[in-house]
């Protein structure tokens, strides 16, 4: 299961983050295997999403958070 | 010594330098407010250091214009501002994220100072910090706790900062990852495998160091329901647009009593000049030249300070972060990102520091677009133009509550915003890019603004513009006033002796007017403005108008001071008539029509909307991009536009 499609509130578990390519960005936010994340609102028309990370908040397009493998828990 | 401030995006490093320094950089709850390098000096008792404050990076791997400014300058220690000392600014409020780069920065082998700011917000948040058990854990590094904001900490700070034995730390954090002034990975794949090992490395520590007081939480859970509400799908929608629209009702109203206020003092002081001094040329170019030209400028000081302290607000809030979040969607389809908004926004003020702000939109593609649209937001120079042209061509009438003339400012903002959307997505198809287009953002904590900061801001930036307006304007009202009251050879005597004398009493204003005009008519800038009629005629203007339009090539705010130029040396200088009352009684020599009317009113103002007449943009857009064909395309696709747009708005509603 990847983040973009978590519903609001689930805490979920990073298991990996997928290169694409680019940039390491999202591993440099914050987002690395291992950490307890939910995703707590998102924009209008569902896109961006914005996640909670130990009460700091990220927002990211769905197209990233795509990259984001995670599990419930 | 040379000390660089190093940190996150909005970890408070522009705040600490100001402190350091003394000096009035700008501060913003927004991750890259800051996106150049600025340096400042900090003078202690054993002699002053050169303190360098930096954009924010998030790792020492950049990914963005602003943060690879951070990694040329810590990669290469041959570079002119490689620092002696580093003070890393973290947020003690979020510190794993930010120790991160902590990290990275210490193995770089420089002396390093941990500054753990915003210690308010961490005990806000139930964090209790071990600040020894962390300088312990990390090898040994010296941790000042501060707050920039009231300044608790800082004389700490600067004392570890400026101490003699601060020695670098021995073992690395990561081994074989950094050198002194050589980053050895250039792998990716490498570096996101080590960033993940540094991330795992301080989870480890931290678990040491911060301890989770029980609170009521209430910060989070406050800071939480805000952001359901802004960001909620229609109500989010609503708010925005109920924002935007108390700045123009500001803009328009809440100043209008100050610049009535200033306006009538200009004109008085041009009046008591006339009174009492001897008459001649000197007192002519004080009264009808600088004098006006001056009011000009300044009168526009009470629109320009509700306007950037709008925007300082709106920044300071952290609700611009969350602007950029819900109108990222909005913005994909034009080639924009959620990013453009913050340039787009600024640009309403001014587009050099809109155009700078560009920095932190991480594809090249989208960062061009937003640069060659962003011009053609309303900026602060362009209000000068509208409300003069609004005021003397809209009737001050009202449809309901809405006043005709606020509607009538407030369609010129949205054209200048649908011809940058309009010019947006016909880029989209020019340019060309294989990068992908992504948003990755920290949605900083909503906080209070601080309004001394804010009067702060507002006194800089009120200073800079009559300043850096106030030479231009002052010295092309002069020059303009000498190129229109003398003319090549006898050429305005000859004019002016064809005039039939007049016969009666009745007869000598009329004769006095005529004579005034012939001359302007025969001047320098009269025959200029007569050579450049025939391209303009088909717009509604006349040649007067030209002139202007000449004037304001190179700036467009010196619109205003040109007209009140022109009008003032053009006319016998009738005992108060303001200069709005001036040009209203300006009429066709052909058609015996009032010059300013509606069509031309607003074919000019559709001009002034879309034309490039910025020479500092055009400066700013070519150091941005570094090629000269991107200004020049600018200029010559907003100068197309906007004279193809007045010709067509002049043609309808004439
Ligand atoms: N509560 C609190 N707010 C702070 C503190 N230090 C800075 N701020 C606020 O944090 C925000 C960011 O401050 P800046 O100094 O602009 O941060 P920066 O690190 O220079 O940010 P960038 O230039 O975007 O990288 C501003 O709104 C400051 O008023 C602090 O110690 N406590
Ligand atoms: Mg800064």
């Amino acid at each position: 299961m990847t983040l973009d499609s978590l519903k609001l509130n689930q805490q979920v578990t990073i298991l990996s983050v997928t290169e694409n390519g680019l940039t390491s960005k999202l591993t440099d936010m914050g987002l690395y295997p291992g950490k307890t994340i939910s995703v707590i609102f998102k924009a209008p028309f569902g896109d961006p999403i914005a996640v909670d990370i130990d009460g700091y908040t990220l927002s990211l397009r769905k197209e990233e958070a795509s990259l984001v493998e995670v599990q419930i828990g | 010594m040379k000390i660089s401030l190093v940190g996150n995006p909005n970890s408070g490093k522009t705040s600490i330098f100001n402190r350091l320094t003394g000096l009035n950089q700008k501060i913003g709850n927004f991750p890259g407010v800051t996106v150049d390098k600025k340096s400042g000096l900090l003078k202690s008792k054993d002699g002053s250091h050169h303190i360098l404050d930096l954009p924010g990076t998030y790792s020492l791997y950049p990914k963005t214009q602003d943060e690879q400014i951070v990694h040329d300058i810590l990669s290469d220690s041959s570079h002119p501002d490689y620092p002696d000392r580093i003070i890393v600014v973290a947020d003690a409020s979020n510190l794993e994220r930010n120790l991160l780069l902590f990290t990275q920065v210490m193995d770089l082998g420089i002396p390093v100072i941990l500054a753990l700011n915003m210690s308010d917000i961490a005990a806000k948040k139930g964090l209790v910090i071990d600040y020894k058990k962390l300088s312990e854990l990390l090898g040994g590094v010296k941790v000042v706790p501060v707050n920039a904001r009231n300044g608790q900490g800082m004389d700490q700070l600067i004392a570890e900062t400026v101490a003699e034995d601060t020695s670098t730390v021995k073992t690395a954090f990561v081994a074989g990852e950094f050198e002194k002034g050589h980053f050895q990975i250039s792998d990716p794949h490498r570096q996101k495998q080590l960033v993940e090992e540094r991330y795992r490395k301080i989870n480890g520590i931290l678990k040491f160091v911060i301890k989770q007081e029980p609170t009521k939480r209430s910060m989070l859970k406050r800071q939480r329901m805000a952001d359901k509400i802004i960001t909620h799908p229609i109500l989010g929608f609503v708010l925005f647009i109920a924002v935007l629209m108390v700045i123009f009702q500001a803009i328009y109203a809440w100043a209008e009593w100050p610049m009535d206020l200033i306006d009538t003092l200009f004109l008085s002081l041009s009046q008591w000049v006339i009174n009492h001094m001897p008459e001649g040329v000197l007192t002519s170019l004080i009264a009808e030249g600088i004098i006006p030209g001056l009011g000009g400028v300044l009168i526009f000081i009470p629109q320009i300070t509700l306007l950037f302290a709008f925007i300082f607000i709106l920044e300071e809030s952290g609700y611009m972060a969350r602007v950029v979040f819900i109108m990222d969607k909005m913005m994909r389809p034009f080639g924009l990102n959620g990013r453009s908004v913050v340039p787009l926004i600024s640009g309403v003020a001014c587009a050099i520091p809109a155009i700078m702000a560009t920095r932190t939109i991480e594809n090249w593609k989208e960062r061009l677009i937003t640069i060659m649209v962003t011009p053609l937001m309303s900026c602060s120079a362009r209000l000068p133009v509208y409300t003069l042209l609004i005021a003397l061509v809209i009737p001050d009438q009202a449809i309901g509550p809405f006043k005709l003339q606020g509607l009538a400012l407030l369609a010129m903002y949205l054209i200048g915003l649908l011809g940058a959307l309009l010019a947006a997505f016909v880029f989209k198809w020019i340019i060309k890019a294989k990068q992908k287009s992504f948003l990755v953002m920290e949605l900083p904590y909503y906080r209070m603004p601080r309004w001394n900061n804010l009067a702060i801001t507002l006194w800089e930036k009120v200073r800079l513009f009559v300043f850096d307006a106030g030479k231009v304007i002052f010295s092309i009202s002069i020059i303009l006033w000498v190129l229109a009251s003398y003319g090549p050879g006898d050429r305005i005597q000859q004019a002016v002796e064809k005039i039939p004398e007049p016969v009666h009493q009745e007869d000598v204003t009329a004769y006095e007017k005529k004579v005034a005009s012939v001359s302007l008519s025969n001047s320098y800038i009269g025959i200029l403005g007569h050579a450049m009629e025939p391209a303009i005629r088909p717009l509604g203007y006349n040649w007067q108008i030209g002139i202007a339009l000449i004037t304001s090539f190179a700036a467009r705010e010196v619109f205003v001071g040109s007209m009140a130029t022109i009008y003032s040396v053009g006319e016998t200088f009738e005992a108060d008539e303001t200069l709005i009352q001036r040009m209203r009684k300006e009429q066709n020599p052909v058609t015996g029509l009032p010059v300013y009317n509606l069509a031309s009113g607003i074919s000019l103002m559709v001009f002034y909307a879309f034309a490039m007449q910025c020479m500092s943009t055009l400066a700013v857009v070519l150091r941005e991009t570094k090629k000269w064909k991107w200004p020049l395309l600018q200029l010559v696709y907003m100068t197309a536009m906007a004279y193809l747009a007045a010709l067509i708005t002049y043609q309808i509603l004439k």
